[in-house]
C-alpha cells in the first residue's frame, strides 16, 4: 500500500471527489492561485479551473455563508478557511445558518458543504493563530465535526464529509500535514461516529482525536518499554461521536485518560469524561484523567508553548499516575 | 391572533411596506429565488407560498410550510423558490450570494433577489455579501428596504452615508433609489435590474424607500418617531394610491372591482385562520427531526 503524507491524502480526496461529482467545488482564501496556504490545492487551478477552484477575498463570513447558499442550490462546495482562528469571523454564518437551515425550514432545505479548516498549536504562531476550537463546533447540534489524525482517516472521512448531505466542519491539524501513513489507491471512506482503536493495550485507555492520538501513540511506545501496555482509542469524528468504542475500551482496561489539545474548562474533553463515568463506572478501577492544554492564550516563546501543550511525557506521567494507584 | 397568544415570540409586520415586496418580486420568474430577513411574511406570499401553510407556520403548528419549526421570523419554501427568513440582520446576504454563485456555476438562468434592511447595510455581512458578488458578477439583486429606522435608530443617528444606494459605487455596481411606496416603480427598477442579472451583467443595489406603519416588532410601541411622520407616510399608502391609480387609468376598474378583492382576501385569511387552528400539533419525537440528512 502506498504511504503518503497527511497533506497528499488530504488533496487526493479532494481530486478524486472533484472528478467524480461535478457539483463539487472548492472556495476560499489562496485555494486557486497561491495552492493553498498550506499547499493541500497545489495544481488545483491549473487541473481544474476558475470555474471549479475559487479565489476569494479575505471575507470569511462570505466564503461559508456563500458555501451553503451554494450548497441549497444543489452544488457541494468544499469552503476553505485558512484556519479556525479565522472561522470567528464566519461564525455567523456556520452556527446560526448552517447548523439550523434544514431544521428550521422543516427539513426542506439540506446544506451539503464541508469546511475545511486547520487547527492547533506547535508553530510559535501566537495566541491567535494555535487554537483548538472544536469543542465549540461540537456544540451545536445540526453541525458534524472531524478531526483526523492520520492520513488514512483524513482521506477517508473527507470523502464522506463531501458526499453527505450535511454540513461539516473538518478540523485539520497545521502539525499533522507532514505525517506519513498507508493510504490504499482504491476509492474508500470512513462513516462518522466510529472511532478508531489505534493501538490494542490492556492496562489503561487513551481517548484522543487529531494531533493528540499522535502524541498519545508516542506515550504508548514509551509505556509499553515500561511494560505498560495502553490502549489508544481515536475519536476521530466528535459529532457525532462514537462513545461506544470508548466506553469499551475502559470496560476492558478499567482505566481511561481523556486527552485534548485545548485547555479544559469548557472543552470537549469533559463530554468524554463524562460519558466514561456514566456508561462504565462500575468498571473504573480509578477516576478518569484528563490532560489539556494550559489554561492560558497560546505563548510564542518556545519554551512556554511546549509546556502549554500536552506531550509523550506529561501523557505518560498521567497514565502512570493511575496505573501506580491501581496496586 | 397574536394578542391572543395564537402566535409566538416575536412578529415584525410588514404593514406599509407592500409595494417594495410585492413590486420587486414581480419582477421575478417563477424559478427565480428569494432571500429575506426577518419581515418576510409578505415576501413569502408574494411568492407564491399557500397563505394557509403560513398561517399554520405562525402558530406553530405540523402543517406549516416549516412543519411549525421555523416560525415568523423563519420561513421557506422550496417550492416558489422563497429561501428562508433570517433573523440575524444581514445574515442571508451571503447565502443570498451563494444561491447566485450556484446559479451561475450551473447556467441555470437563474436570478436570486435578495431582501434586507437599512440597519443590515451597516453590518459587515453587507460589505462581504457585495463585493463578492460584483467580483463574481452574480446574478443577484440586492433590495434595500429603507424604512428609516434599524429598530428604534434613525438611519441618520448611525450612518456616515445615509443616501445608502450611494454605497453601490463602492462595490462597482449600479444603485438606485426607488419610491417605495409606488409599486409600479418598485417594479420598474427591479425588472431593469433582473434583466442586468440574468444578461451576467452582474448585481444591483437597489434603495426602496419605505415606511413601516407598526413598531419594529409587536413589542415596539414606537416612541422614537413622531405620529406625524407617521401619519404623513400613511397619506402614501402604497395600497390605497395604486387603487387610485387603477380607478384613474382606462382599464375600466370601478369600487366594486375592489371591495371584491376586499372580500376574497378576508375569506383567504379567515381559512387560513381556520386551517392553523384545525391542524395538529407537532409529535414531540418531531424535537429531533430534520436536524441531518443522514
Amino acid at each position: 500500500m502506498p504511504v503518503i503524507t497527511y497533506r497528499e491524502a488530504i488533496s487526493q480526496a479532494l481530486r478524486e471527489e472533484l472528478n467524480r461529482d461535478e457539483s463539487v467545488f472548492i472556495m476560499g482564501e489562496e485555494v486557486g492561485a497561491y495552492g493553498g496556504s498550506y499547499a493541500v490545492t497545489k495544481g488545483f487551478l491549473e487541473e481544474f479551473g476558475e470555474r471549479r477552484v475559487k479565489d476569494t477575498p479575505i471575507s470569511e463570513s462570505v466564503i461559508v455563508g456563500a458555501a451553503i447558499g451554494a450548497a441549497m442550490g444543489g452544488l457541494r462546495p468544499v469552503a476553505e478557511l485558512m484556519t479556525i482562528n479565522f472561522s470567528l469571523l464566519a461564525m455567523d454564518q456556520i452556527v446560526n445558518n448552517a447548523a439550523k437551515l434544514r431544521y428550521m425550514s422543516g427539513g426542506q432545505v439540506s446544506v451539503p458543504m464541508v469546511v475545511r479548516t486547520v487547527s492547533g498549536g506547535g508553530r510559535r504562531l501566537g495566541a491567535q493563530h494555535s487554537q483548538s476550537l472544536e469543542g465549540w463546533f461540537a456544540h451545536v447540534p445540526g453541525l458534524k465535526v472531524a478531526n483526523p489524525s492520520s492520513p488514512y482517516d483524513a482521506k477517508g472521512l473527507l470523502k464522506t464529509a463531501i458526499r453527505g448531505d450535511d454540513p461539516v466542519m473538518f478540523i485539520e491539524h497545521s502539525l499533522l500535514y507532514g505525517i506519513r501513513g498507508e493510504v490504499p489507491e482504491e476509492d474508500y471512506t470512513i462513516p462518522f461516529g466510529v472511532a478508531d482503536v489505534k493501538r490494542e493495550g490492556k492496562h489503561a485507555t487513551v481517548i484522543a482525536y487529531s494531533r493528540m492520538v499522535q502524541v498519545a501513540l508516542g506515550a504508548a511506545e514509551m509505556l509499553s518499554e515500561q511494560g505498560i501496555e495502553v490502549e489508544v482509542v481515536d475519536l476521530r469524528t466528535l459529532r457525532p461521536m462514537d462513545a461506544e468504542t470508548a466506553v469499551n475500551s475502559v470496560r476492558k482496561t478499567n482505566l481511561a485518560i481523556v486527552l485534548e489539545e485545548s485547555p479544559k474548562t469548557g472543552g470537549f474533553g469533559g463530554e468524554v469524561v463524562s460519558q466514561i463515568q456514566e456508561m462504565a463506572f462500575d468498571y473504573l478501577d480509578g477516576p478518569v484523567a484528563w490532560v489539556g492544554g494550559a489554561e492560558a492564550p497560546m505563548p510564542y516563546a518556545k519554551n512556554l508553548e511546549l509546556a502549554a501543550m500536552p506531550n509523550e511525557n506529561t501523557v505518560a506521567e498521567a497514565v502512570k499516575g493511575l496505573v501506580s494507584r491501581r496496586y | 391572533m397574536y394578542a391572543h397568544g395564537k402566535i409566538g415570540g416575536f412578529l415584525h409586520l410588514y404593514i406599509g411596506q407592500e409595494a417594495t415586496g410585492v413590486g420587486a418580486i414581480a419582477a421575478l420568474r417563477p424559478e427565480d429565488y428569494v432571500v429575506s430577513h426577518y419581515r418576510e411574511h409578505g415576501h413569502c406570499l408574494a411568492k407564491g407560498s399557500e397563505p394557509r401553510r403560513v398561517m399554520a407556520e405562525l402558530f406553530g403548528k405540523a402543517t406549516g410550510l416549516c412543519r411549525g419549526k421555523g416560525g415568523s421570523m423563519h420561513l421557506f419554501d422550496t417550492s416558489t423558490g422563497f429561501l428562508g427568513g433570517y433573523a440575524i440582520v444581514a445574515g442571508g446576504m451571503p447565502i443570498a450570494v451563494g444561491l447566485a454563485v450556484a446559479s451561475s456555476y450551473r447556467a441555470d438562468g437563474r436570478v436570486t433577489l435578495n431582501f434586507f434592511g437599512d440597519g443590515a447595510a451597516n453590518e459587515g455581512e453587507f460589505h462581504e455579501a457585495l463585493n463578492l458578488a460584483a467580483v463574481w458578477k452574480l446574478p443577484i439583486v440586492f433590495l434595500l428596504e429603507n424604512n428609516l429606522y434599524a429598530m428604534g435608530t434613525a438611519v441618520a443617528r448611525v450612518t456616515a452615508e445615509a443616501e445608502l444606494y450611494r454605497r453601490a459605487e463602492g462595490y462597482g455596481m449600479p444603485g438606485l433609489r426607488v419610491d417605495g411606496m409606488d409599486v409600479l416603480k418598485v417594479f420598474e427598477v427591479t425588472s431593469e435590474a433582473v434583466k442586468r442579472a440574468r444578461k451576467g451583467e452582474g448585481p444591483t443595489l437597489v434603495e426602496a424607500m419605505t415606511y413601516r406603519y407598526r413598531g419594529h416588532s409587536m413589542a415596539d410601541p414606537a416612541q422614537y418617531r413622531t405620529r406625524e411622520e407617521e401619519a404623513e407616510w400613511q397619506r402614501r399608502d402604497p395600497i390605497s394610491n395604486f387603487r387610485r391609480q387603477l380607478l384613474a387609468s382606462d382599464k375600466g376598474f370601478s369600487d366594486k372591482d375592489f371591495e371584491k378583492v376586499d372580500q376574497e382576501i378576508g375569506e383567504v385569511i379567515a381559512e387560513a385562520v381556520r386551517f392553523a387552528e384545525e391542524s395538529p400539533e407537532l409529535p414531540l419525537s418531531a424535537i429531533y427531526e430534520d436536524i441531518y440528512g443522514e
